[in-house]
């Protein structure tokens, strides 16, 4: 994959298997977005190809559901709407099971309270939910999620780490996620895949997390495995990528 | 050695700061709960509203305006004092829609007159304005055409335009009509394609992902997205307008509030020619209110 003259991505190979949390951890900039992009059908590779399901991902659509970093919602419609406009467009349907869907989904994230308010109403982490919600109620294939909490606070993104972790063994979506913090990554995956730096990053290497689930952030926060699995992503970010980051900031 | 010396220097001056309050603190200071009491309510009193604040100054500056203009009309010679000017506007507001011929009407058809030209001409520059604005937002080889000619026309005076108006339409009233729309029409297209280019990557990103047909993609997000800078446009085509039309108006003849003054001014009605200032003032204001109060409520809270 390149991007203009630069190569961004080089001889990624991934395979996400059904019903998998898998998400991609690396510096900024190594690519991870862009990553998650070609899959979305934002971007187009330059070479190579995605496929979901067996079909080549030609461009966007809504058997992928994307939850940006910064929840893009549209200012001017309601939680409600907001959620609307996404499930009006992919299922066929009466106008009373529409709204049930779209009810549904809000309800999935805790947000039945909330449905008349507009985004400048609601909590950073709220607005976060109901992208969640949007992405979720087009029932999609594969649940792409963008950096989902980076932008929300240490304790917001706790609570909001948790309620995926219920909602994924709720739905048994299949999700990759980009994240750029440890602890999420090994919390919610079932493998942590982690890039080396850019220009033309490519898969450093492939964590399994093989904790049992559900998962309980206060248990795991004394658990040797998890601990010895946090230890391995950690190592691999500051010990054998860091050298290359350290030059790139300089 | 004289550097350490400075620097014990600046610490034995410390001290001084950290000595106890000023002793008069205590003398001043209430001793007693109740005398504390007393005093709190004595003097931290609510402040008074900032409404009243600003209503108070906003009378006080007319008054000032008033007594200003009453010195410059008892030295000036020819200019009426603003007691003269009221009672002429008394006469002419008890009776504003009166009409004797075509050259001798109340001030409300004078004022109506032209504000029905002004909204012809910026309901035309709307209808035109704000598709092109929409192209030129969207197409980068549609701006780029469209930015010489912008440029050029944009800095000339509407007025310029009035002998091609009275060139083509023939008539007075429709070339003054052409004249708001020229001025409109600039503020109504760059502001509209401001707001094309300003929305923003996600909201886009928002509609591929969905893939939401055309026709959402324009109602549900390019519309409401636009719909801020279009409010501006119009705000600023007004305004331009209401003070385009006098002129315009002064030119042209007819009824209108412009064509009016300059009747006025025929009579050496001084005091009429004020009132109609006023008026003019009055109605600029009122319109740039309204489409305040419009913008705010399409402001999606950001």
């Amino acid at each position: 994959m390149a991007y203009g003259p630069a190569v961004i991505l080089d001889g990624i190979s991934l395979v996400v298997r059904k019903g998998e949390f898998v998400s991609l951890i690396g510096h900024s900039g190594c690519g991870k977005s862009t990553l998650l992009n070609l899959v979305a059908g934002l971007a187009r590779p330059t070479g190579g190809a995605i496929l979901l399901a067996d079909r080549h991902v030609e461009g966007p659509g809504p058997d992928r559901g994307v939850v940006f970093q910064n929840h893009s919602l549209l200012p001017w419609l309601t939680c409600y709407e907001n959620v609307h406009l996404a499930v009006e467009r992919v299922f066929t349907e009466s106008k009373s099971l529409l709204k049930k869907r779209t009810l549904e989904a809000l309800d999935l994230v805790g947000l039945s309270h909330a449905v008349d308010k507009y985004p400048h109403q609601i909590s950073g982490g709220m607005k976060q939910r109901v992208g969640i919600a949007r992405a979720l109620a087009i029932e999609p294939k594969v649940l792409l999620l963008d950096e989902p909490f980076g932008a929300l606070d240490a304790l917001t993104r706790a609570t909001l780490q948790d309620e995926l972790l219920r909602i994924v063994a709720q739905t048994g979506a299949t999700v990759l996620m980009v994240t750029h913090d440890v602890d999420e990554a090994v919390l919610l995956s079932d493998r942590v895949v982690m890039m080396t730096n850019g220009p033309a990053a490519r898969i450093g290497d492939v964590l399994a997390v093989p904790l049992a689930r559900p998962r309980e952030r206060l248990t795991l926060a004394h658990d040797a495995q998890f601990m010895e699995l946090r230890a391995k992503v950690l190592e691999f970010l500051y010990a054998k990528q860091a050298a290359q980051s350290r030059l790139r900031a300089a | 050695m004289a550097v350490v010396a400075l620097q014990k220097n600046s610490l034995v001056e410390k001290p001084i700061r950290t000595s106890p309050p000023h002793p008069a603190a205590a003398i001043l200071g209430p001793k007693t709960d109740a005398a504390r009491a007393k005093f709190e309510t004595a003097y931290r009193r609510a402040p008074a509203p900032e409404w009243l604040i600003n209503a108070i100054a906003c009378v006080a500056g007319l008054a000032v305006f008033a007594l200003a203009w009453a010195a410059i009309a008892k030295f000036g010679g020819r200019i009426p004092d603003p007691l003269t000017v009221g009672a002429a506007a008394a006469k002419i507001f008890a009776d504003p829609f009166y009409s004797k011929g075509p050259n001798d009407q109340g001030i409300g058809w004078n004022v109506l007159s032209s504000l029905r030209r002004v909204g012809i001409g910026f309901g035309l520059a709307a209808a035109v304005g704000i598709p092109l604005g929409f192209v030129i937002g969207r197409f980068r080889f549609a701006s780029g055409m469209a930015a010489p000619i912008i440029a050029l026309l944009k800095p000339v005076s509407p007025l310029a335009w009035l002998p091609i108006g009275l060139l083509v339409f023939k008539a007075a009233n429709p070339a003054a009509i052409w004249v708001i729309f020229i001025c409109s029409l600039w503020p109504m297209i760059v502001n509209t394609a401001v707001g094309v280019r300003q929305i923003p990557q996600d909201y886009l990103n928002v509609a591929r992902v969905l893939n939401l047909s055309e026709r959402k993609v324009f109602t549900k997000i390019l519309f409401p997205a636009v719909l801020p800078y279009m409010i501006t446009g119009v705000r600023l085509s007004i305004g331009v307008a209401w003070l385009v039309i006098v002129a315009a108006e002064m030119l042209t003849g007819g009824v209108g509030i412009g064509f009016w003054v300059w009747d006025e001014w025929n009579n050496l009605k001084v005091e009429h020619i004020i009132i109609a200032i006023i008026t003019i003032g009055v109605v600029g204001l009122a319109l740039e209110q309204a489409l305040v109060l419009l913008a705010r409520r399409f402001n999606y809270g950001n």
